[in-house]
């Protein structure tokens, strides 16, 4: 069958009381960025508190499904046939017509819903619900009519033309993006944090991400692994500006200066000290990351503390109460799983000791911190200076 | 930055005629050779010459060349047309441990096909042990497929020795020599060898990848394992990679020219980086180093580094070398070959191969000599523990 718009439904922004037409606008911006690259025309437009895709000749009808499915704020996607108004009798024919493409078993239930946008049409919703109801009895007699819970909720509305439709394709839910302001999310090479950078930009919230290289113990293609990742983050959070750190330097100072079993701890307060510093330069309210109770010995309740503790910006940790497999099956899903395993090394496991502490306590922490005071200000600042900047799209 | 390349196991940069040539057949002597106008015969004189060129190098016969996308394929077509043609005589088929994967693999494929193979030991060198091979022969061996020089450590094999033993056993018995990393060092005569079947790759030797010859002995009986056209005399069908059979003949006949003048200079270079190589603490050199062993591979082993942390600071400073080998570098597995020929546990993680061409030049060994003066021992001060 062939459907020349599609009806975007939301659900939340629906209630958002004045600021509705902010989120919508957002919504449409976010449905516009999801088609640029399919193949075909479309018009996306508001209209009496709903969202249409009005599209042009040949299009491809997978590829619009499949990127509007990952546009956060859509619950649910309905392919429309618009119909020109040609008199009743036309519209029970064409109707009739649908019914026996769309649904080529005809034992099920349905129920007529008809809305008239247009009101001087000559019969009202319960006339057209009943006379219409009745033609498509008539033409199936397997097919039986329940008010309550239908098989086919068929949907007519009439309008300039008359839209058709009895699907609705689950989206992806959340709020559109943009909406709800940025974050910075620590995106390493693992399954984890692309995980929670998805979550977060689910909330409507704009991503930027902070990765930290470390060569020459990390190579060139687990950089690349990360830009991949971003890219696969972004076609559902939108472009992501992608900070790229070097921080060799200062691991190795870290090695150098204070005691190796904290050296993961102290490492990670200076991911997040330089993920805050390049947040507060972009504008983005908190931090993002892939944590998870337990996980590691850098992600004990004790570790937890220890790293937060540098922070001024809140910290934004969606896995944090789900297991490994409960975080995989979502990778899986959203599609970054495959690229996460690949296996380049990351900066956090190369000097890794053999017993690091698991329950740290965040005085000694900074006591062991005091030891860095002569160059740390200095690496620091050479750092941000020298990331690099990568805006993926 | 200064760059020096010193990965020329895992491929060479193409000499600049080869690139011409290629751009020209691709662009303007376009035409199929099984054509019948005038563009077709055209591009039928390339394979032509390219067979000639060849055929002497070699000092074979022009109809025993055969060309196919590359080392890989050659191996192949060579281990399983064979293996499949002969079969009736045997199921039994010898090779060696350190084969290359193109070799290794198709043998385990043949395994599954249902033939039985023999992986040959090799020494502390790296060099396949004669005493085995004789014990590894019997009634049923139909193909016995040996490397000329081994990628990962550039051992150079006694081919010329194992082929009489196996030719003495049984003359029936075919002989698949991989000359992938010999071929272009080495002049490689395969009457004179006994062999019967030799792979050689185009882009080992300044040549375009995608690009390979077979050698087969006019006698030697074999399947194809790709079908269609049947060209090439229905021994490898498609239509012939003429701008590649230009590239690579014009490579190989570039590669002879001075070719006694160019290994000298290599075995120059490498006696003075595995000199200055040595005065590093901790390492190790594997395989053999004198005369007997490859003129353009050095494989070293830097206790305490891992590899691929030496490989990225060298790449900082502008030197491309390879962990292990290349084909197998992007799996994070040890080296099947440094196991092989016994190589200490400290080194197996830990080992650079170095690989030269006739471009490398004095200084740039003594830069990647100096460079590693000046980073090993500061890897070696961070370490995990």
């Amino acid at each position: 069958m062939r459907y020349h718009t599609f009806l975007i439904k939301y659900g939340e922004i629906g209630i958002k009381g004045k600021n509705r037409y902010l989120f919508e606008d957002a919504l449409v911006r976010q449905v516009r960025f999801a088609l640029k690259d399919v193949e075909g025309e479309f018009e996306v437009h508001k209209s009496q508190a709903r969202i249409y895709v009005d599209c042009g000749e040949d299009y491809d009808y997978e590829d619009v499904i499949g990127n509007l499915k990952r546009v956060f704020g859509i619950v649910g996607i309905c392919p429309v046939v618009r119909m020109e108004d040609r008199g009743f009798e036309q519209l029970k024919k064409d109707v009739v017509a649908y019914m026996d493409e769309a649904y080529p078993d005809k034992h099920l239930t349905f129920k007529v819903e008809s809305r008239r946008a247009r009101k001087s049409y000559p019969k009202n919703s319960m006339e057209i619900n009943c006379d219409l109801g009745e033609a498509i009895l008539d033409a199936f007699p397997e097919t039986r009519v329940d008010v309550h819970h239908p098989d086919v909720m068929l949907n007519v509305e009439i309008r300039n033309e008359i839209y058709v439709y009895s699907q609705i394709i689950p989206g992806a839910g959340g709020m559109p993006v943009g909406t709800n302001g940025k974050a910075m999310l620590l995106l390493s090479g693992g399954i984890d944090s692309p995980v929670a950078g998805y979550m977060i930009s689910k909330r409507g919230v704009g991503i930027e991400a902070t990765y930290f290289h470390a060569p020459p113990y990390t190579s060139e293609r687990a950089k690349q692994k990360v830009v991949d990742l971003a890219r696969i983050v972004s076609r559902y959070a939108g472009p992501i500006r992608l900070h790229v750190v070097n921080f060799t330097d200062i691991q190795l100072y870290i090695y150098d200066q204070c005691p190796h079993d904290e050296l993961t701890i102290i490492m990670r307060r200076y991911m997040m000290r330089i993920a805050e510093y390049f947040a507060k330069k972009d504008g983005c309210l908190g931090l993002i990351t892939g944590e998870s109770i337990g996980q590691v010995a850098s992600q004990t309740m004790q570790s937890l503390a220890a790293t937060n503790d540098v922070c001024t910006v809140p910290v934004y940790r969606p896995v944090i109460g789900y297991d490994k497999q409960e975080i995989v099956n979502i990778a899986e899903k959203i599609g970054t799983y495959e690229t996460s395993i690949q296996p380049y090394e990351d900066c956090c496991t190369i000097f890794v000791a053999k017993h690091p502490v698991t329950k740290p306590s965040v005085e000694v922490i900074r006591r062991s911190e005091e030891k860095l005071k002569e160059k740390i200000d200095e690496l620091f600042d050479r750092a941000v200076d020298t990331a690099e900047i990568i805006e993926v799209k | 930055m200064r760059e020096v390349y010193l990965d020329n196991s895992a491929t060479t940069k193409a000499y600049e005629c080869v690139g011409e040539i290629v751009k020209k057949v691709m662009c303007e002597d376009y035409g199929n050779p099984s054509s019948m106008h005038a563009k077709g015969v055209a591009a039928e004189q390339y394979i032509k010459e390219a067979k000639e060129t060849f055929a002497k190098l070699m000092k074979v016969k022009d109809k025993e060349i055969f060309f196919t996308s590359g080392g890989t394929e050659s191996d192949n077509l060579a281990l399983r047309g064979a293996a499949a043609a002969n079969q009736r005589a045997g199921k039994h088929l010898i090779t060696s441990a350190i084969e290359h994967p193109a070799i290794i693999n198709t043998m385990r494929h043949l395994e599954e096909e249902g033939f039985r193979v023999t992986f040959l030991p090799v020494d502390r060198y790296g060099r396949i042990r004669l005493d085995a091979l004789k014990e590894a022969l019997c009634e049923d061996t139909i193909l016995v497929s040996i490397m000329y020089v081994n990628n990962e450590v550039g051992s150079v094999q006694p081919i010329q020795e194992a082929a009489s033993i196996v030719k003495a056993y049984n003359k029936n018995i075919l002989f698949h020599v991989d000359a992938v990393q010999g071929f272009g060092k080495y002049r490689i005569y395969p009457k004179k060898l006994k062999v019967d079947l030799c792979s050689v790759s185009g882009h080992k030797i300044h040549g375009p990848k995608g690009t390979g010859v077979l050698y087969i002995g006019e006698n030697v009986k074999i399947k194809p394992i790709v079908f269609g056209g049947e060209q090439q005399k229905n021994v490898r069908s498609g239509t012939e990679n003429v701008p590649g059979i230009a590239g690579i003949s014009l490579a190989a006949r570039t590669i002879y020219q001075d070719l006694d003048v160019k290994v000298a200079k290599m075995r120059n270079l490498k006696k003075h980086f595995i000199e200055g190589v040595s005065r590093i603490e901790d390492t190790t050199v594997h395989g053999l180093y004198d005369e007997t062993s490859a003129p353009h591979i050095i494989s070293v082993g830097f206790a305490g580094i891992r590899s691929e942390v030496l490989l990225h600071a060298l790449e900082e400073k502008g030197i491309y070398v390879s962990s292990g080998s290349a084909c197998a570098s992007n799996h994070p597995q040890v080296s099947g070959v440094l196991k092989g020929i016994g190589a200490s546990q400290e080194f197996l993680d830990a080992t650079l191969r170095f690989s030269m061409s006739e471009f490398t030049m004095p200084e740039e060994i003594d830069y990647t000599l100096d460079t590693l003066y000046n980073i090993v021992p500061k890897l070696r001060k961070y370490t995990r523990h």
